[in-house]
């Protein structure tokens, strides 16, 4: 019987108290790894295979390890809960029902790192979250998990919450450092690395929320132990996977790393609602390919879903029905990266508003067919041209539809009106304010 | 209006950072509520304060989409316009939040209740479509539910 390690404490509906967290078995595991040393604890997490969770899949003991330990602090730990990726809700539900699940994880990954200051970086909107991760610091402090010589382990680490104020652009780890050092949130060209100079060009060490929340458990458990809880070969522990779309069942469900598409959206999403069938998906957010009925079958692991051509992502999947257009569905896509695009690089500051008028354009019926072209290889330029992953992510589903929904798209063109809503919509404003073609 | 009392807070505390410049956003949204929007005796309000120039505060405010730069309504309606909430009908939501309230995206009502603008992805796909008003996060929304919450939100 699999037994939710995440999700434990998420029954109660509200934020778990320090009692109930320990009552779970919480803080057990920054005690046990405050008796082991950081290199011990970084072994532990390589043992355990751990991959970033929040989408590029980096392993997380890996990085550990790059971490410069020798030259002289302060360093700097850092949290990523920025979630802002479309379609994805895992983080905020970690932070509003576990908030101390994420500190200690956030605690341990400092021992580890040898980190004095840890930061959780945490967007605007995330109002509940913010207040709920207050109130957890504010209790740890009092019962002496945070603060100087924890537990009498000699390790003093202090924590605050970094509340943001918009823009998905800060979610890039160099583009957040820049944001947290008060700065226009762009990306730093690499290297120098964060690992040696970043945070105030300081050694600081950055990972995904859900990622630290399962720091606690790796130790508890053992990173043997925890990895072996995959649903299949190549993974590893477990992972929080959304659905949302026109399901019977959206929600989030922590399984063993792995489950196989099929079954989140059929077993725990329910399936499609009465008067709906599935047309296509994206697995894990809205920088990840469209993946097809006919590759369902995959498991949701870095790995496995970039075998059938797209990415896990953050592994919170959204359902297109058969009345999604999906070249509507692309334009709604767009929007997002266009109007998000921070401006530091041309292909994605002109290149995203581009491709998403040529959209537009497919859509409300007046585009030629060599515009196809067009846009394939505006994609194309785009992709390994620009500055960060931001603008790869932006136009890698589009580069999807064109793959798999060719016929869809055509039809648009051949019709002069979109063939699923019927009449033409008229063209939107271009949210870059670049004009029309 | 931030008060005498709270700037001289303000003060003690970002001058016991290392690096007061952490303290930035923190202090843009401070002097936004306090003013209703970051106007420029706000954003001279937080150059001050932190000790940098105010061409600083500038640079930073006309980056996020948080700090509004221009005066808002009392509360400002973020409807989500991104993937989860397009399919399951956000379109819709918007066109009738303009109709009811009588404005534009980035409109605010006669009465300066309300502001009506776009946010992405609030991470509240399963409730899709969502929207925040003010500090409160609604979900499932219909026309119906929309009629009860803006009548519970307007101050």
């Amino acid at each position: 019987m699999f037994q939710p390690l995440l999700t434990k404490n998420f029954h109660l509906g509200r934020p778990a108290s320090l009692k109930e967290y320990e009552a779970s078995g919480g803080y057990a595991g920054l005690r046990a790894a405050l008796k082991m040393a950081p290199d011990e604890v970084i072994k532990a997490v390589i043992d355990s295979g751990l991959r970033g969770r929040g989408g590029a899949g980096f392993p997380t003991g890996k990085k550990w390890s790059l971490t410069d330990r020798k030259s002289p602090g302060p360093r700097y730990f850092l949290v990523n809960a920025d979630e802002m990726e479309p379609g994805t809700f895992k983080d905020r539900f970690l932070m509003v029902r576990d908030p101390h699940q994420v500190i200690e994880g956030l605690l341990i990954s400092g021992y580890a790192t040898d980190a004095g200051k840890g930061y959780i970086f945490i967007r605007y909107e995330y109002c509940e979250a913010a207040r709920a991760l207050n109130v957890a610091i504010e209790e740890a402090k009092g019962a002496g998990f945070i603060g100087k010589d924890i537990l009498g382990s000699g390790f003093s680490m202090e924590i605050s919450v970094h509340r943001s104020a918009g823009r998905y652009e800060c979610g890039e780890e160099t583009a957040l450092m820049n944001a947290l050092e008060g700065r226009r949130a762009n990306p730093r060209s690499k290297p120098p690395y964060p690992a040696s100079k970043g945070f105030w060009m300081r050694p600081t060490t950055i990972n995904n929320a859900e990622t630290v929340a399962n720091i606690p458990h790796i130790i508890k458990m053992g990173g043997n132990t925890w990895k072996s809880l995959a649903a299949y070969d190549g993974g590893a522990g477990t992972k929080l996977y959304g659905i949302s779309g026109r399901v019977k069942n959206p929600g989030l469900f922590e399984l063993p790393t792995g489950t196989p598409l099929k079954e989140i959206i059929e077993t725990h999403g329910g399936g499609m609602q009465e008067g709906y069938s599935f047309k296509a998906c994206l697995p894990g957010g809205a920088s990840t390919p469209l993946i097809t009925p006919n590759n369902l079958d995959v498991p949701m692991d870095f790995d496995a879903v970039s075998k059938v051509g797209s990415r896990m992502g953050t592994g919170c999947v959204t359902v297109f029905d058969d009345t999604c257009c999906i070249v509507r569905a692309m334009i709604n896509n767009l929007l997002f990266f266009t109007r998000e695009s921070c401006g530091w690089c041309t292909p994605c500051r002109d290149g995203l508003p581009f491709v998403h008028d040529i959209l537009r354009r497919i859509e409300a019926g007046v585009a030629e067919m060599d515009e196809l072209s067009v846009l394939e290889e505006n994609c194309e330029t785009i992709y390994p041209n620009s500055f960060c992953a931001f603008a790869p992510g932006a136009v890698d589903p589009v580069r999807s539809m064109l793959r798999l929904f060719r016929p869809e798209v055509e039809e648009h063109i051949k019709l002069k009106r979109c063939p699923i809503n019927g009449t033409p919509s008229p063209p939107t404003p271009s949210p870059g304010g670049r004009g029309g073609l | 209006m931030l008060s005498d009392d709270r700037i001289k807070e303000l003060r003690e505390y970002v001058s016991s950072l290392e690096h007061p410049e952490e303290a930035l956003v923190d202090l843009m949204h401070e002097a936004q509520s306090a003013y209703g929007y970051l106007s420029d005796e706000a954003a001279e309000a937080v150059a001050d304060i932190a000790g940098v120039p105010v061409i600083k505060v500038e640079e930073l405010a006309t980056f996020y989409n948080l700090i509004f730069r221009r005066p808002v309504g009392r509360k400002v309606i973020f409807v989500c316009d991104s993937i989860s909430c397009w399919v399951m009908g956000m379109e819709n939501m918007f066109d009738y939040l303009k109709k009811k309230l009588g404005i534009d995206i980035g409109q605010t009502t006669a009465d300066g209740a309300f502001t009506l603008l776009p946010i992405c992805c609030l991470g509240a796909c399963h409730v899709a479509p969502a929207m925040m008003v003010g500090e409160k996060l609604y979900g499932n929304l219909t026309p119906e539910r929309i009629d009860e919450i803006l009548e519970k939100e307007r101050i």
